[in-house]
């Protein structure tokens, strides 16, 4: 690559590289658009020109890709909204059978549910062919905690909040677009791809859990 | 003069596009086939400096709106926590608040080179006046911008800055009530000036694309100051000036980052960290070095109508320039005597810039007045006068004949010159940043700081020491209320593990609730939890320390400083010594004394130190030898006490100053390299234009 040696109008020629007639020359240059024209490198010292050249705008491109991260890092969440993502502990000694409590971590709803066995029956009676994202209820409770229910409460269709018992499997119903999620918070009905997630938890007592 | 271009894309695409919209062939026309002057000098490269510089500023205020809580109560707290939490807060805070502190020395050396080669005359006048525009709206929108942290500057800036407009007869008060939307200026006042600070940059934007359009019609003036005639006279714009222009920006980029990375602070004010009170005055108000020659004007007129008026009329009068010097000969090369009053001018300005810093009493009054005077006197008498009596020197038939009775070596002291000139602007600024700190009193005594010069760290044990002092001691009345458990596990802090800092905070009553009761409650602290303040409000801290509430502690060591003095000023602008005042508060700790120097007294309830500007401190002496018993086994002395605690306290007011350090030196490193290569690539495209 050689820069142009005859960049405005009207320069002095140069002794040589008298590719293009002054007229079409400039219309020749500026196809490349920054006025560099490839072409054969010229008599004095060609490569450490090339070389010049190339490690300046390399140098450039390295500078420019360094400064751009700075400014898209920012966006991502800050330190204290980090820190204020910390696991919670849930006592679950006021959730009577039947009844659920909704509680926030990381600004998301989560649903904890005391279910009755009528419930679990429900959840663990439908044959998994008939799910629309098959999951036994066991996978989504803890094992000997199974009247516990804990879902993120966002609709995976859109992320609307479903509104616990309601619909027609006992569960929940997002009033948005339709989706019925059952009593393991299990997609039945609707335009929703997924069940309902379950947040990483773990049960700290029989009566308390930290989710996060 | 660049004319309709007959620039094609090759690309079909983009030939369609052009087709439709010209925006190819303007670019092409603006930018790449525009003809410059052969003889620019690199002064000719602060016009795209300043392009970048507000572009830069645009970039990252966008960016830090993302961050920042427009709300007098929230405002301060939003950009500390910019600062300390968000990725890279701390870099582009600094890039922002240096960065108007570079935009406007850009922009006076941009004026100066206008006012030098007689860049406003015929046919360049709306061109001059378009950019007195942009520096009336820089004003407006660095002032306003100032406000934005809600410190004590901003506060008591905004107020003294919109009282201005009192002065206005008859319906002054009006004018300022619409201003503040309120009694006095308050939360209203902050979102407006907030709105309008981001508005302000794209009507900037604006007007600076009518200030290049105006150029291309008018084409660019050079050093010698004749028109260029034939095409023996110009270059294309692209690659010869923008590879220039390319090389000057990123030698201006080494200059900008030396206050980013190692002075941020150098050029701010000590007071600005203290946030905004309006019950208390701060001693000396003092605006932005960049305004201070107009702010000298104004207060060097005894009469508030005339000062306001003088203090307008010293930018309005520079659109009238193209006027009042009417001589034909442009560059001032060819003015033996214009060149001579243009330099008084320069040295007149910066005068007036230091009176600006300093109070306003006795010598600086008269030496105010009469430079006041002289700023007049060169617009109003000189220029018109030397245009009738000068006979000037004969300037050269063309550019071309100007670049062939040039030398080669004229570019290696235009080069120094710009080094030089930089240099000591940036000293310049720090100067008057330094003279306007509080004096009179004896000079804290100089400490040794491990996080002083630009590998400087954090000495992890005297933070970890300087932490139990805060605990055991300070604490009783001081908040550090920006700091959290957490932070203590960060890296570049006292080097706690996440477990030892949620064992610290786990020590901690933190009050929190409302339950589901809806009662408050207490709770052991979280690591997200920030350090509780010892007392409920800032009522209840007064009334239980003799009415004066004792200062948060997070931000301390950059909210006091002190007369450095010359040449100290200079010298910590290299060695970066100290950010602000942890001289001063580890003085200030050291500096009680049971019975004050004989001819002193100290009111009831105050105590005597020797440090404390006035003597009479409300604090009694915090720490006696022995307090507090350390298990590394260092010296339990006041003067190792004071010294830890202060080191702790530099790093909760400056918690990323290893990560800036570091981060700092790769960027010299890259930079002064690029600009090697870019001044060697810039020699080899210019190679034969000469």
């Amino acid at each position: 690559m050689v820069f142009c040696r005859r960049g405005g109008r009207g320069r002095r020629q140069t002794s040589r590289s008298q590719w293009a007639p002054p007229g079409r020359f400039h219309r020749l240059r500026t196809r490349k658009g920054l006025g560099i024209v490839t072409t054969a490198s010229s008599a004095d010292h060609p490569t450490r020109r090339d070389f010049l050249y190339v490690a300046t705008g390399a140098a450039a491109a390295v500078g420019v890709a360094a400064t751009v991260w700075p400014l898209i890092d920012q966006m991502n969440p800050d330190a204290a909204t980090i820190a204020a993502g910390a696991p919670i502990e849930v006592d679950l000694t006021p959730i009577a059978e039947g009844q659920d409590i909704k509680v926030f971590w990381r600004g998301k709803p989560i649903y904890i549910s005391h279910r009755t066995k009528k419930q679990i029956e429900e959840a663990r009676s439908v044959p998994l062919s008939s799910l629309p994202d098959p999951q036994t209820d066991e996978a989504r409770v803890k094992s000997g905690h199974d009247q516990w229910l804990v879902v993120i409460g966002i609709c995976t269709h859109l992320g609307c909040i479903p509104i616990a018992h309601e619909g027609n499997y006992d569960g929940f119903f997002c009033p948005c677009h339709g989706s019925q999620y059952d009593t393991s918070g299990r997609i039945r009905q609707g335009p929703a791809p997924a069940n309902l997630a379950v947040p990483p938890y773990q049960f700290v007592s029989d009566t308390k859990i930290q989710i996060g | 003069m660049s004319g309709p271009s007959d620039f094609q894309p090759t690309n079909p695409a983009l030939r369609w596009i052009e087709r439709r919209l010209p925006i190819f062939g303007l670019m092409h026309s603006s930018f790449v086939a525009y003809p410059t002057p052969r003889n620019l000098n690199y002064w000719w490269t602060f016009g795209a400096i300043l392009s970048m510089m507000l572009a830069v500023q645009i970039l990252t205020g966008v960016i830090l709106a993302m961050h920042y809580t427009p709300h007098a109560d929230l405002a301060f707290r939003s950009v500390e926590l910019i600062v300390r939490d968000v990725n890279y807060g701390w870099l582009l805070r600094n890039m922002h608040a240096c960065g108007a502190s570079m935009f406007f020395f850009a922009v006076y050396i941009h004026m100066f080179r206008g006012l030098y080669y007689g860049s406003y005359k015929e046919p360049r006048e709306v061109l001059w006046i378009l950019g007195v525009i942009i520096y009336l709206l820089m004003m407006a929108t660095g002032f306003m911008g100032y406000v934005l942290p809600w410190g004590q500057m901003s506060f008591w800036g905004a107020t003294v800055i919109t009282n201005l407009f009192s002065a206005v007869p008859y319906f002054g008060e009006s004018i300022v009530t619409l201003l503040w939307g309120g009694y006095a200026v308050g939360n209203p006042t902050l979102n407006r000036f907030f709105s309008l600070h981001y508005l302000l940059p794209f009507v900037i934007a604006g007007v600076v694309v009518l200030h290049v359009w105006a150029l291309h019609v008018a084409g660019q003036n050079n050093p010698a100051g004749v028109e260029a005639k034939t095409e023996k006279d110009t270059v294309a714009f692209t690659p010869y000036a923008t590879i220039k222009d390319l090389f000057g920006v990123s030698c201006f980029l080494i200059f900008y980052s030396w206050f980013i990375f190692y002075m941020p602070n150098y050029l701010g004010d000590a007071e600005n960290y203290v946030p905004a009170n309006p019950g208390v005055t701060p001693a000396h108000i003092v605006p932005e070095w960049y305004y201070l020659p107009f702010y000298a004007i104004l207060r060097s007129i005894p009469n508030k109508l005339a000062g306001v008026i003088a203090m307008f009329a010293a930018i309005i009068i520079l659109c009238f320039l193209p006027w009042l010097d009417s001589a034909k000969t442009r560059s001032s090369k060819y003015r033996p005597l214009a060149k001579q009053f243009f330099w008084m001018f320069v040295v007149v300005c910066v005068l007036l810039g230091y009176l600006g810093a300093q109070p306003p009493e006795g010598i600086y009054v008269i030496a105010g007045r009469i430079l006041t005077v002289c700023y007049f006197a060169y617009f109003l008498i000189v220029l018109p006068l030397l245009a009738r009596i000068e006979t000037p020197r004969p300037v050269p038939n063309s550019i071309a004949d100007d670049v062939l009775a040039k030398t080669g070596s004229k570019a290696a002291p235009m080069v120094s010159a710009v080094i030089a000139i930089m240099v000591a602007g940036g000293l310049l600024v720090g100067g008057a940043q330094s003279a306007r700190a509080e004096g009179g009193e004896v000079a804290p005594p100089a400490q040794k700081w491990s996080f002083s010069g630009p590998f400087g760290k954090f000495d992890r044990a005297a933070v970890q020491r300087g932490l139990q002092v805060y605990k055991e001691v300070c604490s009783t009345c001081h908040s550090l209320s920006f700091v959290a458990f957490r932070n203590l596990a960060d890296p570049g802090g006292p080097g706690y593990s996440t477990a030892q800092a949620a064992a610290f905070a786990s020590d901690y009553k933190i009050k929190d609730g409302p339950n589901d009761q809806g009662e408050m409650f207490e709770r052991p602290g979280r690591p997200a939890d920030y350090f509780p303040s010892p007392f409920p409000n800032e009522q209840a801290a007064r009334a239980a320390n003799g009415g004066a509430a004792p200062p948060d502690l997070s931000l301390i060591t950059k909210a006091r400083s002190y007369k450095r003095g010359f040449p100290w000023f200079i010298i910590d602008f290299f060695t970066q010594y100290q950010e602000q005042g942890p001289d001063y508060v580890t003085a200030i700790l050291e500096g009680f004394e049971e019975n004050p120097p004989a001819g002193v007294t100290i009111p009831e309830g105050s105590y005597y130190n020797k440090y404390f500007p006035g003597h009479a401190i409300k604090m009694p002496k915090p720490l006696s030898d022995g307090q507090v018993t350390y298990s590394d086994g260092s010296p339990t002395t006041v003067a190792q006490y004071a010294h830890d605690v202060t080191t702790f306290l530099m790093w909760t007011a400056e918690p990323h100053l290893e990560a800036r350090k570091r981060l700092g030196l790769q960027v010299f490193v890259f930079l002064i390299l690029f600009s090697v290569l870019m001044y060697f690539t810039k020699k080899k495209v210019w190679a034969n234009a000469h």
